[in-house]
């Protein structure tokens, strides 16, 4: 029997090594044999981490959090770090989901990458960030989970600026770092925070002393954590990097913008959900954030017609109904729908890039159509990622985006109407989404016709399995209502026990809702959302409409397919104003200015020696007639003093 | 005695390569600083199994000024020792494969200029501090002088005359506390602290003044910074590296041993301003960086960028901030040697270091690209690189003594990415162009260069252990002065 410690290491060193091996021999292995010890690493890295789930599964209960040490990092005067790992019900869950859909992402890089030339080093920049993702997620304090933060932030800088002749992914590539360092240096802050006031930066400590700790205190904690997770999972104000970020090859897309790294703020929260839970202000700030993220960006969804940017616009609200559930305080169903949208949104990533792979490179739904003759096993795997995400029952969305819903209208019928109007739309552009590429009129050329063929099995495969994890997955979690017994909650019931304890002695507990109300609102929710269905049906199958070009927008429709120009924003009011001020500093004070006066003190050597200079005429009379007048000076100084 | 040959062997082979003017003086040179790095390899041993009495040399020179001949390493001198040791060595072979006008004097000088760099860190007494201090100066001011590039001689004048007007003042405040040391006069380095601490508050602060402006121009921390753009972009890239990588060590290294202890209630007093100052230099230059269009002129920024959080963290007086300090020296010592380097094989291969006659290396040069990648995350400060500890420890300390200015402080890590990322994108990626589709890949000695130092840029981020508890002791005693005052502060 393997120990817990061995496995806690053995999981992040193993991709760790496989980026090392495929990295140092970049040149040297053939694309068969990286990709094997690609795949290969994660998927050992996958069983590791199932076996560790086991173990933790035979722990009694209150017994399932185990501490790992590795090595001392950073020790200096008062400050320490160890570098080590947790291991608990919420690392595990997301040890699971990495490892798991990181390998099937990486399967079907094979078939997806197969003829680009940088197939060994996308593969190597693939193992490094599951290593720093795994990071992340195991840190035992914040300073490890920063490692990870960061580590994943460089690789999907390198990822989404793959193809790195073209500039506007280089730039797209750099707009994503410089956004989430903005938010890192948030996190960073934060960090600093918890150290100066908890003494320690170890998770275990925090959770002691937090209780103690003042409100401000933790409010200003929570609060500079929160701007980190801003820029890592994309929320509002920060973003915008990520709808460029579909640069990157699709899969990269899949892994890192849709499953995995794009969710460590969701781990991040609710990792501090005792200190969230103890800062009302910071919940309901989440809580506001995370609503209105979902809203704004599903409404952006509407009007794309890249096929790859929906999905982005997407990934963004669900991250913001995520969000929303943690702020309400069900971290619960925050994880939860955390762990399903990892499956369908990489299904529907992975599907579109199926797609995309089939009709030669083509992104824009408005060139595709009537492919689910073509492409089977992509429609059909594409289809189930469709209703997960819809909240169709029995399909993996349904449960989690239930659970977030129940819990907002227990706290405000407003926030459940906001985040229902949010799931609406969230229905409208993928059924717009689905009916635009897989139904209707065939609209690519004809040449790209003659290459399309269904995607090989690399490809398939995976597909599948991500259809059948979108189909059961939901499972985890079957509410009471519904005759469940929600083990997921279970499960992660000793990592909130603190929190749910707080919210107890503050008797600010939700009251539970009745069957009978949960019934109507399930009632409610699928009725509109099969009317949506049908609305866009008739749309855009019946009427076969087709979106039209961008230049004959006007009014809202305008202002949607623009993504109601923040980024237009953002390069008026902080790009230009950065840059201007360069500018200024650059040319007015440090060249006409700093250096202007150092130069003067320069010049006024010579210059000063070139006056006096001249006092030295030459001429005898002139010396005699100067010293006269020094002598009587003197004498007149010497008598009066 | 180990000291006194660690100051004084490259000094004597220096003088032989000037006496052999042999065509082989880069290799006697490279063999040279080679032995020099295996006798700091001994001193590092002596220093850790606590001989370290061996260390200390003291003997009267000249008694009638009270100048003594006093040597010391403890944990401070013995990085900074240790910097200088092994970056000499890479600083001599990334010259080979280039040919220079008398190599013998060339190569000399960069040995003399490692024997003052030497003496400066060990020296314990004031005055002859103050003369390797000096010296050092001349050897890197004709390596500028005579193979730099375009319009050197104004400029390395400046740099010279700016310098060494900075250091009269040093000369200036180091007399007046010989004048108040008690007994026998002496610039024993306890003996000033001593005159230096029975000093009233406002003459600690004029003392304070003065030194900081000497090891303010040095460093260089803005607004004393102007010298230094210009020269990094004259001087050839050994000249570049020694000032950048070792010698703007002296003016930190010159705060931490011969200002915090010797003025503690003038630093006290001042500290605040000096942070200020320091943490306006991080932004002022980090946005200067962000338009520059020289390649070399950009990390000449971003290195007073870098220099100036180092020196806000100082001032803090904690042992997060000063520990931070030390092993930000080393790592921006390797980070930016490494970063002049890549610069010159850029300008060895296309004869410009203008960005926007740059673009597309990494088709070509994948290896170059890559050794810019990761010493660009360390100049970046990304975790498991030696710049993110030294960052962490010293944005840390600055935010525990004020949270606002820490929160200032931390822009540089938004601003560094911006102008990195962009030079990296400018230079590296997009399609290449005439100057670029012909560059080569590294050469046997710039890999003998360049692989070290990103291994070791790795390494120190990952286990910067044995760096932190060289300084640990001598961060503490000095901070020993400070404990009764904290509660003034």
């Amino acid at each position: 029997m393997v120990s817990i410690k061995f496995l806690a290491l053995i999981i992040p060193v193993l991709p760790l090594v496989g980026f090392l091996l495929v990295a140092l021999n970049v040149k040297r292995l053939s694309h068969s044999a990286a990709s094997f010890i690609a795949c290969g690493s994660v998927f050992l890295a996958f069983i590791a981490a199932v076996t560790l789930f086991i173990r933790l599964l035979n722990q009694p209960e209150d017994a399932r959090t185990f501490y790992v040490h590795a090595f001392n990092w950073i020790i200096a005067g008062d400050f320490h770090s160890t570098m080590g790992f947790l291991i608990d019900p919420l690392s595990s869950i997301f040890l699971l989901i990495i490892t798991g859909v990181g390998f099937l992402i990486h399967v079907y890089s094979i078939g997806y990458m197969h003829d680009d030339a940088g197939f060994n080093r996308f593969f190597s920049y693939l193992n490094l960030f599951v290593f720093f993702m795994l990071l992340l997620v195991m840190g035992t304090n914040y300073l490890v989970m920063f490692i990870g933060w960061e580590g994943v932030g460089l690789c999907s800088y390198l990822l989404i600026g793959f193809w790195f002749k073209n500039q506007a992914y280089n730039d797209a590539a750099n707009k994503a770092f410089i956004m989430n360092r903005i938010g890192d240096l948030g996190l960073l802050l934060g960090i600093f925070l918890v150290f100066i006031n908890f003494g320690s930066v170890n998770y275990a400590d925090m959770i002691i002393q937090a209780p103690q700790a003042s409100p401000e205190t933790i409010t200003w904690i929570t609060i500079l954590l929160f701007i980190g997770a801003m820029g890592k999972s994309a929320q509002i104000p920060l973003y915008t990097w990520l709808p460029d970020a579909m640069a990157g090859p699709t899969p990269v897309s899949a892994l890192i913008h849709a499953a995995t790294m794009v969710t460590a703020g969701i781990y991040m929260v609710a990792r501090n959900n005792v200190l969230y839970t103890l800062s009302p202000i910071a919940m309901n700030l989440v809580m506001i954030v995370g609503l209105a993220t979902a809203l704004f960006a599903a409404t952006i969804a509407l009007k794309q017609n890249d096929i790859k940017k929906v999905l982005a616009y997407s990934t963004v609200s669900q991250l913001g109904l995520m969000f929303l559930a943690l702020g309400l305080g069900a971290f619960t169903a925050g994880i939860f729908h955390m762990a399903t949208h990892a499956f369908f949104k990489a299904l529907l990533f992975l599907g579109a890039g199926s797609v995309i792979h089939a009709l030669s490179g083509e992104q824009d739904m408005r060139s595709m159509g009537g492919l689910r003759k073509y492409l089977p096993i992509t429609f059909a795997t594409f289809l189930i990622g469709v209703l997960a995400i819809s909240g169709i029952p029995p399909f993996a969305g349904f449960f989690s985006k239930d659970e977030i819903l129940a819990n907002a209208f227990a706290h405000n019928p407003i926030v459940w109407g906001i985040a229902l109007l949010a799931s609406l739309l969230t229905v409208f552009y993928m059924f717009r989404l689905l009916y635009l590429t897989f139904f209707g009129d065939v609209r690519a050329s004809q040449h790209v016709m003659s290459h399309i063929h269904e995607s090989p099995k690399s490809i398939t495969v995976p597909l599948i399995c991500l259809a059948v994890l979108s189909v059961v997955g939901g499972f985890m979690g079957v509410p009471e209502a519904l005759g469940g017994s929600h083990w997921l909650s279970e499960y992660l019931s000793p990592v909130f026990a603190q929190s749910v304890e707080i919210v107890k002695q503050r008797g600010e507990e939700h009251a539970h809702l009745t069957h009978a109300t949960e019934y109507m609102l399930m009632g409610i929710v699928i009725g509109l959302t099969v009317l949506v269905i049908i609305i866009v049906y008739l749309k855009y199958v019946r009427k076969k409409h087709v979106p039209v070009a961008d230049a004959q927008l006007a009014g809202p429709a305008k202002i949607l397919a623009n993504k109601y120009y923040i980024d237009e924003l953002y390069n008026a009011i902080i790009v230009k104003p950065l840059y201007w001020l360069s500018n200024v500093l650059d040319v007015f004070v440090e060249r006409m200015g700093i250096d202007f006066i150092v130069n003067i003190f320069g010049s006024s050597v010579p210059e000063g020696g070139k006056i006096t200079r001249l006092t030295q005429t030459g001429s005898i009379g002139y010396y005699i007639f100067l010293m006269v007048i020094g002598i009587v000076l003197i004498v007149t100084y010497t008598l009066i003093g | 005695m180990l000291t006194t040959l660690l100051i004084f062997f490259p000094l004597a082979a220096a003088l032989l390569i000037f006496a052999l003017r042999s065509k082989q003086s880069h290799a006697l040179a490279f063999g040279a600083a080679c032995i020099e790095l295996l006798i700091s390899a001994v001193v590092v041993y002596q220093f850790k199994t606590g001989d370290a009495e061996n260390l200390r040399a003291n003997f009267q020179w000249i008694e009638r000024i009270g100048l003594s001949y006093y040597v010391d390493i403890d944990g401070i001198s013995l990085l900074l020792v240790l910097l200088t040791t092994v970056l000499v060595p890479f600083i001599i072979l990334s010259s080979f494969g280039k040919s220079f006008s008398k190599p013998s004097t060339f190569y000399g000088l960069i040995l003399v200029m490692q024997m003052a760099l030497i003496g400066v860190f060990v020296a314990q007494d004031g005055l002859l501090f103050y003369l390797f201090w000096e010296i050092a100066l001349i050897p890197i001011y004709f390596i500028c002088l005579i193979w730099g590039g375009e319009n050197r001689g104004k400029i390395t004048f400046k740099f010279f005359m700016y310098t060494l007007a900075g250091s009269l003042l040093m000369l200036i405040a180091l007399i007046y506390l010989y004048l108040h040391t008690p007994g026998v006069h002496s610039f024993d380095v306890e003996a000033l602290y001593a005159a230096g601490q029975g000093l009233s508050g406002g003459e600690q602060g004029f003392i304070f003044w003065f030194l900081f402006a000497a090891f303010a121009v040095k460093m260089p921390v803005f607004p004393f910074h102007t010298w230094q753009p210009d020269t990094y972009t004259v001087a050839p890239t050994q000249g570049t590296m020694l000032l950048s990588g070792i010698m703007l060590k002296m003016g930190i290294y010159g705060v931490i041993r011969w200002l915090v202890p010797v003025v503690p209630f003038g630093v006290i007093t001042w500290g605040y301003t000096a942070i200020l100052i320091s943490v306006i230099g991080i932004i002022y230059a980090s946005c200067i960086a962000i338009v520059q269009k020289d390649f070399k002129r950009l990390i000449a920024y971003s290195s007073i960028a870098h220099v100036g959080l180092i020196a806000a963290g100082l001032f803090t007086l904690t042992a997060t901030g000063i520990q931070g300090a030390m092993i930000q020296m080393i790592s921006h010592g390797i980070v930016v040697v490494g970063m002049f380097f890549i610069i010159d094989i850029v300008f060895d291969r296309t004869k410009t270091t203008a960005l926007a006659d740059l673009g597309g290396i990494r088709n070509v040069a994948p290896k170059l690209a890559t050794v810019f990648v990761i010493t660009l995350l360390g100049s970046v400060a990304l975790p498991l690189t030696s710049g993110f500890i030294g960052e962490f420890l010293l944005i840390s300390s600055i935010f525990q003594y004020r949270a606002w200015l820490g929160a200032l402080a931390g822009l540089t890590i938004i601003l560094g990415a911006v102008y990195m990322l962009r030079t990296f994108q400018k230079s590296m990626s997009g399609d290449t162009n005439t100057l670029t589709a012909s560059v080569t890949d590294l050469t046997w000695n710039e890999k003998a260069v360049l692989y070290p130092i990103v291994v070791l840029i790795i390494l120190i981020g990952i286990y910067p252990a044995p760096i932190l508890s060289i300084s640990e002791p001598a961060v503490a005693k000095l901070l020993e002065l400070y404990s009764p005052l904290t509660a003034i502060r």
